[in-house]
């Protein structure tokens, strides 16, 4: 049987984790994992909800070796859980907080300081073919759809993205301002860290002051793990930052000014990584640099009429991806936009198409369109609007409705009571005519 | 915290943080139709984190002062816009 390693790049004696109350080792994150991995109940799935890192990573570890599959859902709506509940009737949820779990089982993060890291006698090795996680998606239909990650995959990619950085030569310590559950905190602060060499800080921290905190707690060198609008607030609040030694971002595209201001500032590179829940992170580029990305080690793509599909590496299957994209040499290409229908605001994805159906869906609405303008401002977040033809309901009644309905960052800002749609002979919207209607409505309120 | 600060002297300064969230988060309403005691999120304005993030600068740029997510008053702070503007009133350095 194959089987890879839980971490690789790193001793027994390594650091692998940073905290308010000191280093973790490699021995003693073992130990907590060997330890809370004999008190798990059991069943073969784990809801890991734990809000701080290392909790989360100890858990991660403890159901890996104990061959739990560790659930990770883009979102934690009431219906999400029910469809986990549903879906996996033996689920357990680990919690570090007061999340409320609705009816799902719900087990709190365990008091570890019994366990004996000098018990630890060497790095537990894992199936390559055992699944280790599902990552969710939201899906065009709202329904949160799976995505099962082997552990050999899991391993190359962490692997990979170790390799595209740098990393390998210089471990760093990672600090993250994203969630380690969602596939790109999962990468790369939690598998960066497992098979890069790295460590990483177990907080998340929000606020610009925080982020100035957390990388002060660590030593040199620093990775800072986060997303465009991180990045811009962290910026614009002009506040004293401690040494960055590198920059990662991903879950938008980042403006080239601000990657330029960001690497001014700090006088670190910045990459940016590009990827999917689905397919994993798939390329690199410095921003700086120029517009063209590379492709992670041993990933592939394939383009069939107007789909890009990304293949081989650590990729699982063949996965179409929702971006347009146009293949250069050398293992390079562009990006140009997402297809019409899908929106990403914030990391969050939705599509057009569901959106839609919610707000159709509410009493009252005779006719409705959202509209994603395309007045990007720098590093700022572009927000959904609505136009409604709703003659008896106000904005407040609007809102009120949909927010039981959808995620909190598609609610439209603004919802434009409209008397008609501009729909064509066909009944379709055309994307320029929502476009028109916007800025008449848009300057008229302004002007 | 908000206990030290006159009540007056809130009331005196919530049209100023209204004015200040309804433009930076570009919402569809005047400064005055935030209700000051209903919830910020949620079933009140129903802002989100991002919200927060762009909340934090603005006061930041404003009024002198970072906001942290240690504070273990941070539920409170943004609880509603008088507790918000209570808070700045008692933290603000300009």
């Amino acid at each position: 049987m194959n089987t890879l390693p839980l971490i690789t790049g790193l001793g027994l004696d390594g650091m692998i984790a940073w905290l308010p109350r000191g280093p973790r080792r490699v021995r003693d994150f073992l130990a907590d994992a060997e330890a809370l991995a004999a008190r798990l109940p059991a069943g073969h799935a784990l809801l890991n909800m734990c809000h701080d890192r290392y909790h989360f990573a100890v858990g991660f570890a403890a159901g890996l070796i104990s061959g739990k599959i560790s659930l990770q859902p883009a979102s934690q709506s009431a219906e999400t859980l029910v469809r986990i509940r549903s879906d996996f009737p033996d689920v357990v949820c680990l919690c570090d907080d007061d999340f409320d779990t609705l009816d799902l089982p719900r087990w709190d993060f365990p008091d570890l300081s019994a366990a004996d890291p000098q018990e630890v006698t060497d790095i537990p090795r894992i199936p390559a073919d055992q699944v280790a996680a599902i990552l969710f998606t939201s899906g065009s239909t709202g329904l949160p759809q799976p995505h099962c990650k082997t552990w050999g995959r899991l391993v190359a990619n962490g692997r990979a993205e170790a390799a595209t950085l740098g990393l390998g030569r210089t471990p760093h310590t990672l600090v993250g301002t994203v969630p380690v559950q969602h596939s790109y905190g999962f990468e790369s602060t939690f598998l960066l860290a497992l098979h890069g060499g790295c460590a990483f800080w177990s907080g998340k921290p929000f606020y610009p002051q925080d982020i100035a905190a957390a990388l002060e707690a660590v030593p040199r060198p620093r990775l800072l793990v986060t997303t465009p609008f991180h990045l811009s607030t962290l910026l614009a609040s002009g506040i004293d930052l401690p040494a960055i030694d590198h920059l990662l971002s991903a879950t938008a595209s980042l403006p080239a000014a601000l990657a330029a201001t960001a690497e001014a500032r700090t006088g670190a590179p910045l990459n940016e990584i590009y990827g999917s829940t689905e397919s994993g992170q798939l390329a690199s580029r410095r921003t700086t640099e120029g517009p063209a990305w590379t492709l992670l080690p041993g990933v592939r793509l394939e383009q069939d009429a107007d789909t890009t599909y990304a293949c081989d590496g650590h990729v699982e299957g063949r996965v179409a991806l929702s971006d347009v994209i146009e293949l250069l040499p050398d293992r390079h290409f562009l990006l140009h936009g997402r297809h019409a229908d899908l929106i990403n605001i914030a990391g969050k994805r939705t599509s057009l198409a569901y959106l839609n159906h919610q707000i159709a869906a509410v009493p009252g609405v005779l006719d409705a369109a959202f509209f994603l303008p395309d007045d990007e401002t720098a590093g700022g977040v572009t927000r959904l609007t609505a136009f409604v033809v709703a003659p008896t309901l106000d904005s407040r009644q609007l809102l009120a409705a949909l927010r039981p309905r959808i995620d909190a960052v598609f609610l439209p800002r603004p919802a434009i009571f409209v008397d008609a749609l501009p729909r064509d002979s066909t009944g379709k919207l055309p994307r320029n005519a929502l476009q028109a209607l916007y800025e008449e409505k848009i300057h008229h309120a302004i002007g | 915290m908000s206990e030290a600060i006159p009540a007056q002297t809130v009331d005196t300064l919530l049209p100023e943080v209204a004015a200040l969230i309804v433009e930076a988060l570009n919402l569809e309403m005047a400064p005055e139709e935030i209700d000051p005691d209903a919830p910020l999120f949620g079933e009140g304005l129903g802002l989100d984190s991002i919200d927060v993030l762009e909340i934090a600068l603005v006061i930041s740029k404003h009024y002198g002062f970072q906001l942290r997510s240690d504070n273990a008053d941070n539920v409170r702070i943004f609880a509603s816009l008088r507790a918000l503007t209570a808070y700045i009133a008692s933290q603000r350095t300009k």
